[in-house]
């Protein structure tokens, strides 16, 4: 009876757990599905789920319109070099906070994050000036240091959790079998946080790589990513819904693809230290 | 191989001299999604082969985006931009600024006389061009002849707002979803706040009068209101506060309204069959007056400018010609047909035979014709524009009116109340603003 009950509750929070998925991944896959269909369906109304012409004349059109390849070189650099800045910069900061702690640190750490309570237009116009000075207006490379030093209270946040987790004894013992400061945090630490710094790498490239703000301000035809690939077929005059979700789908694929095979990691990461 | 002196200085002059007239000057240009300008992208080979040292680039944003971009840009002189696509409401106030270059210099051929003179006056600051029209538009009335049919009515060519309230009434039939008349209600300074302004206008309601005191507690702009809502109210479409130019185009496209006032624009799109349940049925007449002389249009002109702190203004010139030009017009003509031609903005355009062919270019010219953004209502005014007054401090305080307005639609708040805290709110955005 007790086991019936157990394969009732299995089946009701299976249900339960996909009906939540489906809901959360619904925009997802409608945006996909509109992708196929030609602009007069997009808008039907009723709306037609499935039973609809697929056409690929949406993808034929946004590839013949923009370039993009390059769109996508640019996203890749900027998340991928923001996130990797960040983690070298990350991993001693949160070294030095989770074994080595000061008075402040605590102080420290709640200052880093306030910085993202702050609206990130309040310093639009400064880093705009800086910008034009330094002439990385339209560049990568200053788009990347900013998207950057914007995930970077999040990125030392995410590993000083992790790194609070390891005991200090090992790092001590290392340190009596005459382990330097770099082949401790090298060789002892980061092997054993690899689930953590795994989980920051994947959030942190997935946030850079949606950032949206950052990225449609600083830049214009050279350095502008997928984000400003969408906003280029958004459109207040005019019904280019199906080419829209089409752009969409180009952008967000990679990612999507990315998140599905690293899922495992994702999720030990992110619940890593969560149950003891 | 060995070259004497005099060969290697001439080898490697020919070699500079090659290079020199091969370097390449690349252009940005940032513009609109909508559709004539995406075809303009699709027609630049022409361009790019008879200048064949100007590489163009370009950077498409959303309307609300791209305002926003290429105002700090051109604020923080950054230079990211060689031509910009601006409207009629940026144009006098950068142009008194100093921020854009004047194109009095264009070439003859390029016939600024021939610029319709609404549109070339909006774009004009003292004598001094500052932006090529791309295309210009204007507001009408597009209805669904068949619905005016079945209910035993006619529409006038120009019809007065009684004349419309009571064509709303007989097309609406709630039971089978359709809706006498859609208009804007999604709060914004070019959304609603531009559909009431211009209609405004018509019942001689002004923004402010001479001494730049706002006028939202005038009879007019009551009258203007309760109109308005009564309008929505009694046969618009549910949910008409969010509602801007793609949801009412949706709704017409699918045959759910009977009549639409909105951009002249939108004419090619609910006249297309492939995307409009009731291409066949649409009709076109000038936007409602109220017999006082002015009606309720507005006038608008996406248009080329190059901003002050380019630094490849000649080539910026010569693509700005070339996209504005006569020869453009017909380049389009010749590879999608006169219907879908940039409207709007020369006299020659209307003057050809074939162009007169289509549906609703009259009536896009008859429309355009009778805004007028230096005298827009039927007292002075100290400003120009007709949907929008041209200072700076406009587009911040009619998005907040149009909050106002828009609540008052949802049902949140009494016209009267909205039209109270309009007054007040304008007041002291002006007071600071030195007025």
């Amino acid at each position: 009876m007790a086991r019936s009950v157990t394969t009732q509750r299995k089946i009701i929070n299976t249900a339960a757990a996909w009906s939540i998925g489906f809901l959360i991944f619904f925009p997802i896959l409608w945006t996909i599905l509109t992708s196929f269909k030609t602009e007069a369906t997009a808008i039907a109304d009723p709306p037609v789920f499935l039973a609809f012409d697929w056409t690929l004349e949406n993808y034929e059109v946004v590839l013949e319109r923009s370039n993009y390849a390059r769109f996508l070189w640019n996203s890749i650099f900027i998340a991928g070099g923001s996130t990797l800045l960040g983690l070298i910069v990350a991993i001693p900061a949160a070294w030095s906070m989770a074994f080595v702690p000061s008075r402040r640190t605590k102080d420290i750490l709640l200052w880093m994050l306030s910085t993202k309570m702050l609206p990130a237009v309040g310093v639009l116009y400064p880093i705009y000036l800086m910008f034009i000075k330094l002439g990385l207006l339209d560049n990568r490379i200053g788009l990347t240091i900013v998207i950057m030093l914007i995930n970077l209270p999040i990125i030392v946040w995410m590993l000083y959790t992790y790194f609070r987790e390891i005991p200090g004894e090992i790092l001590e013992a290392a340190r009596m079998d005459g382990a330097t400061l770099k082949s401790e945090i090298l060789y002892v630490l980061t092997p054993m946080a690899v689930p953590g710094i795994a989980s920051t790498l994947l959030l942190n490239f997935i946030l850079a790589w949606n950032e949206a703000f950052w990225t449609l301000n600083l830049t214009a035809a050279k350095a502008a990513p997928l984000t400003a690939f969408i906003a280029s077929y958004s459109s207040p005059e005019g019904l280019f819904y199906a080419k829209l979700s089409a752009a969409s789908t180009m952008a967000i694929a990679p990612i999507l693809i990315l998140g599905w095979f690293s899922q495992k990691q994702l999720v030990r990461g992110l619940t890593f230290g969560a149950v003891k | 191989m060995n070259l004497t002196m005099p060969l290697r200085f001439t080898s490697i002059a020919a070699i500079l001299a090659a290079n020199a007239a091969f370097a390449e000057t690349t252009i940005t240009i940032a513009t609109v999604n909508n559709g004539d300008m995406i075809r303009m992208q699709g027609l630049t080979e022409d361009f790019t082969a008879k200048n064949p040292d100007i590489k163009l680039e370009w950077v498409t944003l959303e309307e609300n985006v791209l305002r926003q971009r290429v105002t700090q840009d051109i604020a923080a002189k950054g230079g990211q931009f060689d031509v910009m696509t601006i409207g009629t409401y940026e144009v006098p106030i950068w142009g008194a600024q100093d921020w854009l270059v004047s194109l009095n210099d264009l070439p003859a051929e390029w016939d600024k006389d021939d610029i319709l003179p609404a549109i070339r006056g909006g774009l004009t600051v003292d004598g001094e061009l500052y932006a090529a029209p791309f295309y210009g538009e204007s507001s009408m009335v597009m209805y669904r002849k068949d619905l005016m049919a079945d209910a035993g009515m006619e529409m006038p060519e120009a019809p007065t707002w009684d004349e419309i309230a009571k064509a709303a009434e007989a097309m609406t039939d709630k039971e089978k979803g359709i809706y006498g008349i859609c208009l804007r209600g999604k709060a914004g300074w070019g959304e609603n706040m531009a559909f009431l302004s211009a209609m405004a206008n018509s019942y001689g309601a002004r923004w402010f009068d001479e001494d730049w005191k706002p006028q939202f507690d005038t009879e007019e702009w009551a009258a203007t209101l309760n109109t308005y809502m009564d309008l929505m109210n009694n046969y618009g479409p549910p949910g008409a506060s969010t509602n801007g130019f793609n949801e009412n185009l949706s709704l017409f496209q699918q045959g759910k309204c009977g009549m639409w006032i909105d951009a002249t624009v939108a004419a090619s799109f609910v006249t297309n069959p492939t995307d409009s349940t009731v291409a066949e049925h649409v009709g076109f007449a000038l936007a409602p007056d109220n017999g006082l002389g002015k009606r309720g249009n507005w006038l608008w002109a996406w248009s080329l400018a190059i901003p002050a702190g380019s630094d490849a203004t000649d080539e910026a010139k010569k693509f700005v010609a070339w996209a504005t030009s006569k020869e453009y017009t017909a380049l389009v003509a010749e590879n999608e047909g006169w219907a879908n031609v940039p409207p709007g903005t020369r006299t020659s355009l209307y003057e050809n035979e074939e162009y007169k062919k289509v549906p609703f270019a009259e009536m896009t010219l008859n429309s355009i014709n009778s805004a007028d953004p230096t005298n827009p209502t039927v007292d002075p005014v100290p400003y120009t524009g007709v949907q929008f007054v041209a200072i700076p401090e406009f587009a911040g305080i009619a998005t907040q009116v149009g909050q106002e307005f828009s609540a008052a639609l949802a049902g949140q708040q009494s016209v009267e109340d909205a039209l109270a805290k309009a007054q007040s709110l304008t007041a002291e955005e002006m007071e600071a603003a030195g007025y």
